[in-house]
């Protein structure tokens, strides 16, 4: 049987709607340009332009005002000498080390025991970052509270019994600095721990069969064969809780204010403060550009390895 | 003329050139198939035609308009993808008529021509469904019913059946073809499987490394393929290739390996100008035919497929695979009589794989 | 080797135990009476639990303040409201739409840009303080609640637009081959495929920038001024203040009242904000 001549699909006969005009016409790429305007605008300006304009007014005598007269690096020079510079640089190595060591520690811990899988597991990680929705202000609030020597927690543990127990941090110019580190680790935790849980979750599970298998008691699995793996997840959690100490500064607002006197002050506060506060511009500038200089060395190598690894990844 | 032409095409990405002078003419109607191995420039081909790839060099014409500057929706094209490429978050109904929606087309004019196509393949209880929601090959459906819908000049395919099991690829193999003998539409498509490019084609092009290495029908592709890197591309299992030269015996034509003479029967009167010259036979597995008087060849293995044997052979020095009927018994180790049909082999040059002569 | 599920189960509860504590400390803190305070202990119940202390937070004690206004949390919560919102939209849809042109039209020096901008994450916002005053201020905003709202999308962009760039990454590049060939260009195929696709995405982009507009202090003390002062920052004055004794209740319920819109938008988005974080975070 003949099959008939094309007896569907023949409304070609008016082609106004599959054919285009030849003019030339507004190429796609051309809005995708224009689409990028907006951030790139804001990345060059506000994020590379203002960077150098801080630079520029760190070079300057500027106390209120930008004064555009130079003076060299003179205000370097002050803020070196500047004694209250120099505590806050050493709090920010100590909050550093405690607040990333504390939430690397108890994050990874809490991780693996979720990770040993159990009931309820949604409850567990809903109620550890919970802390996570709160503001900087909001956690200072709290644990000044807790912290208070009279009304909180010394109090409550003497009043159980301890009468001995002191924890009066808070108002101790040589302690008030861990008590950073303490509410910090109290909020971010649930961070670190969801990040190393999904790490975890990522191994190989058929790692697991081979060593049983093998017969190697389970803490030992961990120690020396599924933390080594987790060599990627450790350095991005390093990354991300560098960037949140660097920035630290709603937190010493809230909780100690800085003080007793700058004892638990941060760069980041000591820049805002002279910036804002103590009409000294130049000076708060200088620090300022210090502080950036210590992001960018911490951070690069996370950014570089992150493209390197995407452009890896496309087998370039 | 209607139908697709490239002339002179050239591709070079960053300086380096991948293809050059690619000159092809496509019939109106025509089933065209681009063959080759993964990274010659089949695809590069076919996007270039549909415009999602800038041309380097040369011009592209479809029905005559020359297309080369202009955009993929201005082509009069449609094309269908490997991955189906269907819009996840849309149902099948509006996957079908996004096309015409773009270009502006009036509603109840779409839902006509959307229920039409769905009515053709036979998709139309799906018309409302997510493309997750349906398998691979209703998927594939719903994608050529978006390229039907179009009612393009040129239909364009990119391996579109890769993605499916053996015994669904046969049977959307077997409706292409009858689509295509219904519509009459010119076919573009690309595709790494020779089989499909045999049974579909009205045209075949071979490609390698950014060039054609024929252009032909799928029977003179693979009767008398235009090199060695076509005779070995095309056929399954592939061609038998030994190194010797012709030579003459009385009356009895011989191609010697070297190790071996093989005997060569119905040897065309053309082939005397070729004797003494050093070349490469082939020979495909249903030209080598078993007779006593042949050369004595020792059977390595038999590999049964149903229909048929391949018998694997040791002979004049050289490993070749012959094929037979399934009734005859072949034990490894033994002896069997072999010759080679002249009128139906091929000689290559040894030097460049040119085609010099076939049977 | 079995061990005990009874240690696994302790150590999860004693740690969410030290986790909940300071904020049923806050809780409870807050519903006691001052005299309470002063005699308990933080860790005794409130005997005689009362709103009274949030009422004060949030419509504040006129008998304790200056001028005309009462000074409660009730106007600076608004104020948050008209600040987040606003913000809130334009930075994530200014990330959508530049993470979509990043991520799916292979523009030239497209990585690089988008190098560049991940910095801006990384940036202390101390390093561009100052200069992003003078232009606020130059633009006339400086002070109030437009003026924050553009600061926030500034230094927004950058997060969300890496989150949408990473997601869009993800859509195969036949997707975008078929809709150029049915005739979508870079704004169609936007509405028409690419954001309905990115729909989880966009979810967990609003929570997240949500939480960090809304809990923001710095940007809000500094470019607020008296008219566009954020919940954060009238909550540290609140609790900064002192006329006459510290009224650690009012203190506590003005905390919490702070942090429930923030910690109700958590409870409620499930999944989302872990998966967002581990998004965003981790490379995604």
């Amino acid at each position: 049987m003949a099959e008939p001549a094309p007896d569907v699909l023949q409304h070609s006969e008016d082609r106004k709607f599959t054919l285009k005009s030849g003019k030339k016409r507004w190429r796609p790429q051309w809005s995708a340009g224009m689409a990028l305007i907006p951030a790139m605008t804001i990345t060059i300006v506000c994020f590379y332009g203002f960077i150098i304009w801080t630079f520029v007014i760190s070079l300057t005598r500027s106390r209120l005002l930008p004064v555009y007269k130079f003076t060299g690096f003179e205000q370097y020079i002050r803020l070196f000498a500047n004694e209250r510079w120099w505590t806050a640089m050493q709090n920010l190595a100590i909050h550093g080390f405690l607040f990333i060591g504390g939430c690397v520690v108890f994050g990874y811990f809490l991780a693996i025991l979720i990770d040993r899988g159990v009931k309820a597991e949604g409850m567990f990680r809903t109620l550890f970052m919970l802390p996570l929705s709160m503001s900087f202000i909001v956690t200072g609030v709290i644990w000044q509270w807790v912290m208070n020597p009279g009304l909180g927690l010394q109090e409550a543990v003497r009043a159980l019994g301890w009468t001995g127990f002191e924890f009066n941090w808070i108002v101790r110019p040589d302690r008030s600095i861990y008590t950073l580190a303490i509410a910090g680790i109290w909020q971010q935790v649930g961070l670190c721990m969801a990040l190393f849980l999904a790490g975890l979750r990522n191994i190989d599970p058929n790692i697991w069969k081979a060593s049983r298998v093998d017969g190697i008691p389970v803490w030992r699995v961990y120690l020396h064969i599924i933390t080594p793996m987790m060599r990627t997840v450790f350095f991005t959690v390093f990354i991300l809780m560098s960037a949140i100490v660097m920035k630290a500064f709603d937190l010493v607002v809230a909780l100690t204010g800085g003080g007793p006197g700058f004892s638990s002050d941060l760069p980041a506060r000591f820049v805002v403060d002279h910036i804002l506060n103590r009409q000294e511009l130049g000076l708060g500038a200088a620090g300022a550009f210090v502080l950036l200089c210590t992001v960018i060395a911490v951070i690069s190598p996370y950014i570089y390895f992150e493209l390197k690894k995407e452009r890896g990844g496309r087998g370039h | 003329m209607n139908g697709v032409e490239l002339r002179n095409v050239t591709k070079a990405y960053a300086g380096i050139t991948v293809m050059e002078n690619i000159n092809l003419e496509i019939a109106d109607g025509d089933f065209l198939v681009l063959l080759g191995p993964s990274g010659c420039g089949k695809s590069t081909l076919l996007n270039m035609i549909a415009g999602l790839e800038p041309v380097t060099g040369g011009a592209i014409d479809i029905n005559g308009r020359d297309v080369t500057a202009l955009e993929p929706d201005e082509r009069d094209i449609a094309m269908v993808f490997q991955s189906y490429a269907l819009y996840p978050t849309m149902s099948v109904r509006k996957n079908i008529g996004f096309g015409l929606k773009m270009a502006g087309m009036p509603k109840p004019e779409i839902e006509e021509r959307v229920n039409e196509v769905a009515e053709l393949l036979q998709i139309t209880p799906l018309l409302d469904r997510k493309p997750s929601q349906l398998s691979g090959g209703q998927q594939q459906r719903v994608a050529i019913g978006r390229a039907l819908v179009r009612e393009p000049a040129v239909f364009l395919f990119d391996e579109p059946l890769s993605n499916l099991d053996a015994k669904l690829r046969a049977d959307m193999r077997i409706e292409l073809k009858r689509l295509h003998e219904r519509l009459g539409r010119t076919i573009v498509y690309v595709t790494h499987d020779q089989i499909e490019a045999m049974t579909l084609a009205t045209k075949v092009v071979v490609l390698d490394r950014g060039s054609i290495q024929q252009a032909d029908t799928p029977e003179n592709v693979y009767r008398r393929p235009a090199n060695r890197f076509v005779a070995s591309f095309v056929g399954a299992p592939t061609m038998n290739f030994v190194d010797g030269t012709l030579v003459r015996d009385g009356d009895q034509v011989f191609f010697d390996t070297g190790n071996g003479k093989l005997p060569l029967v119905d040897v065309p009167a053309e082939a005397s100008d070729l004797v003494g010259r050093p070349m490469t036979l082939g020979a495909r597995p249903e030209h080598l035919m078993f007779d006593d008087a042949g050369i004595s060849a020792r059977v390595v293995l038999a590999e049964p497929t149903g229909p048929d044997q391949y018998v694997r052979l040791a002979v004049a020095g050289a490993e070749m695979t012959a094929r037979s009927g399934p009734e005859q018994a072949f034990k490894s180790g033994s002896d069997i009589g072999v010759v080679i049909d002249g009128a139906r082999m091929s000689l290559f040059d040894v030097q460049n794989g040119k085609a010099l002569l076939h049977g | 080797m079995r061990y005990n599920r009874w240690a696994l189960y302790g150590l999860l509860c004693l740690a969410a135990i030290m986790i909940m504590a300071p904020v049923f400390i806050m809780i409870s803190t807050s519903l006691k009476s001052m005299d309470e305070i002063r005699n308990g202990s933080i860790f005794t119940l409130p005997a005689d639990p009362s709103f009274a202390a949030w009422s004060k937070a949030w419509f504040g004690d006129c008998t304790q303040t200056l001028g005309e206004k009462c000074g409660g949390l009730s106007s600076s919560f608004m104020t948050s409201v008209q600040i987040v919102i606003p913000a809130l939209f334009l930075s994530v849809g200014l990330g959508a739409v530049t993470g979509y042109s990043l991520a799916v039209w292979k523009m030239k020096g497209a990585n690089v840009m988008f190098a560049a901008l991940l910095v801006g994450m990384f940036i202390p916002p101390q390093v561009t303080l100052y200069p992003l005053i003078i232009m606020i201020r130059e633009l006339g905003i400086f002070g109030s609640i437009p003026g924050l709202i553009l600061v926030h999308v500034i230094w927004g962009v950058a997060f969300t637009t890496m989150m949408f760039r990473n997601f869009f990454k993800t859509v195969p590049q036949d997707l975008l081959k078929a809709a150029r060939i049915d005739g979508a260009g870079f704004w169609r195929l936007f509405w028409h495929v690419m954001l309905p696709l990115s729909l989880p995405i966009l979810g967990v982009a609003m929570i997240l920038q949500f939480t960090y507009i809304w809990n923001d202090f710095l940007l809000g003390l500094t470019f607020g001024g008296r008219s566009g002062q954020p919940m954060t920052v009238a909550l540290n004055n609140l609790v900064g203040s002192q006329f006459g004794e510290k009224e650690y209740n009012v203190d506590m319920a003005a905390t919490m009242l702070t942090a429930l819109p923030t910690l109700a938008v958590y409870l409620l988005s499930g999944r989302l904000f872990v998966r967002g974080i581990a998004a965003g975070a981790v490379k995604g």
